[in-house]
């Protein structure tokens, strides 16, 4: 579904990323796991459109998607939810809701997913004429990804969805991610949460300063020795 | 929508009512020349707010070269009527469509800046304009631009003041206006909702340059001269206090900064030397007791009366 080729990305001079290959099959959770500074969120905001690879190949569908803006990248089903929960903070949970859809106008076809929105995030009914700024961080975490839902993407990119929430925030969110997959929707995950991403996820790339350092399933990795020393905390 | 059309309808029918009260005032010779002269301006002053609330108001980026385009309104109005000769009409068509398009081409390069950067950039911009008028012969260079009729009545620019307000109100309501207020809210979640971040933000900037220019050609054919020393950037800090003073994407608050200053600084000619002092302490007071200016960016509303103000400050929430 999705392939990345060997890209390279440069930050000025820095060379942030170095010649990546990423591979997603349609219907899996492929994560991205690795210290800080190792080009995780820099991998998936070139493959969102936010910057532009230096050379390599991305394609999504069968189609090259690298230098098409990411306004456009959103309207071929591929959609990211950045990191740090970049709500609209001064409207409320419904008109981010609504804002997710912008692009679709197919009137019952929104409505349905909003019904589905909510009820995979109760929490969000709850508060649905709220201020989305004054939201615990897991509530807007969680809007986050049920606005990207709402412009129904057949590849999610999640952006470190666990940051700075509490452990059993972080579960709760882990299993929704599960449920979103189950329901057909393809996810590509970066997480600094090792154990957690991959005890959901069927495939996983370890990033080690620009380069993938090991690839494998999920349950290879989970096992292997060099991955639980570094990761997984022995 | 229906109950959106009814509320268009009241307020059409109440501007109507309140024009006919204001021209019925004048002819009556109630409101002297010098009233009639602070009303017309008032309808100039509030097209150019609300047409800058829409920029940065709406769209969250700071410009603050509101004169330059203003000029360009003023000066190519003035060509049409004064040296080609042409009707009143054709000065308006043509000054709108020529300050919106200076603001469409400067607009694209300039809005890849943001926040302090845009400002300086645009604040910059205003200066060339109002330095290249003043270096053009052809137009009367530092002497300005003299023997423009005054064709501007209250007719005109209430009118036209009736139409940019609802036109804007209109825009904000739109799919388009609500991507504008989206990238106000949060640029990067915007663009990955699959808006066109740069299209919409120069779609807004070109918007709010045209009735600039539209308020220009009503300015210069009331003042009878189109002079370089009219645009400088303190008009367009003028124009930004209106704004800032109503509060930031409020419109009613746009127009209420727009009435309110320019009857002060009337008022106030009669004490020349109390003026600057007045009006720069009233601006003090209210960002010290009101930051979020009179109105935040809720609109007035007989909702705002019944909550007793008690929404103060919802709007300085972050997304933290």
């Amino acid at each position: 579904m999705l392939k990345v080729d060997n890209i390279d990305v440069y930050y000025g001079a820095i060379h942030a990323i170095k010649g990546i290959s990423i591979d997603v099959s349609q219907g899996e959770i492929v994560t991205l796991i690795g210290s800080n500074g190792a080009g995780k969120s820099t991998t998936l905001r070139t493959i969102s459109g936010l910057m532009k690879p230096k050379n390599g190949i991305i394609t999504f569908e069968d189609q090259n998607i690298v230098g098409v803006p990411a306004h456009k990248i959103v309207g071929r089903g591929l959609c990211q939810v950045p990191e740090g929960r970049h709500v609209f903070a001064n409207m409320t949970v419904l008109e981010n809701l609504e804002l997710g859809a912008y692009l679709r106008s197919d009137k019952d076809g929104i409505e349905a997913d909003m019904k589905d929105v909510f009820e995979k995030f109760p929490r969000l009914l709850e508060r649905k004429d709220q201020i989305s700024g004054t939201l615990s961080g897991g509530e807007q975490q969680m809007l986050a990804m049920g606005r990207a839902l709402m412009s129904r993407p057949r590849l999610l990119l999640l952006d470190e969805p666990s940051m700075g929430l509490a452990p059993l925030l972080v579960k709760e969110i882990f299993n929704i991610i599960k449920e979103i997959n189950e329901s057909g929707t393809t996810v590509l995950l970066v997480e600094q949460n090792a154990n957690m991403a991959l005890s959901i996820a069927d495939k996983a790339y370890v990033l080690e300063t620009g380069r993938i350092a090991l690839s494998g399933t999920a349950k290879e990795l989970a096992s292997s020795e060099a991955v639980r020393k570094a990761y997984l905390g022995g | 929508m229906n109950a959106i059309r009814k509320f268009d309808l009241k307020a059409l029918v109440a501007s109507v009512i309140l024009y006919s009260i204001l021209e019925g005032l004048i002819m009556a010779d109630i409101i002297g020349p010098f009233w009639e002269l602070n009303i017309i301006l008032i309808c100039i002053n509030v097209i150019l707010a609300t047409s800058l609330n829409l920029i940065n108001g709406y769209t969250g980026q700071f410009s603050i070269g509101h004169a330059g385009f203003l000029a360009v309104g003023a000066y190519t109005g003035a060509i049409i009527t004064v040296k080609l000769g042409l009707p009143f009409e054709l000065a308006l068509i043509v000054g709108t469509i020529s300050a919106g398009a200076l603001g469409f081409l400067i607009g694209l390069p300039t809005l890849r800046l943001n926040g302090d950067y845009l400002a300086i950039a645009t604040l910059g911009l205003g200066e060339i304009i109002r330095i290249c008028i003043l270096n053009i012969d052809y137009v009367g260079g530092a002497s300005g631009l003299m023997g423009i009729p005054r064709i501007t009545n209250l007719a005109w620019s209430f009118g036209l003041m009736i139409f940019v307000i609802f036109f804007i109100k209109n825009f904000k309501n739109s799919a388009h206006g609500r991507a504008c207020l989206a990238i106000r809210e949060n640029e990067i979640a915007a663009d990955t909702m699959g808006i066109d971040t740069t299209k919409y933000k120069v779609m807004a900037f070109t918007l709010g340059a045209a009735f600039a220019g539209t308020a220009g050609v009503l300015f210069s054919h009331y003042f009878y001269i189109a002079h370089p020393a009219s645009f400088t950037f303190m008009r367009s800090f003028d124009i930004l206090t209106m704004v800032v003073l109503g509060g930031l994407g409020s419109m009613t608050g746009a127009i209420t900064g727009a009435v309110l200053l320019t009857f002060i600084s009337a008022y106030l000619s009669d004490f020349p030397e109390w003026r600057m002092i007045i009006y720069s302490i009233t601006l003090i007071v209210l960002m010290l007791r009101r930051p979020q200016g009179l109105f935040g960016s809720q609109e007035l509303s007989l909702k705002m009366f019944k909550l007793g103000g008690g929404k103060d400050g919802g709007n300085t929430v972050t997304g933290k």
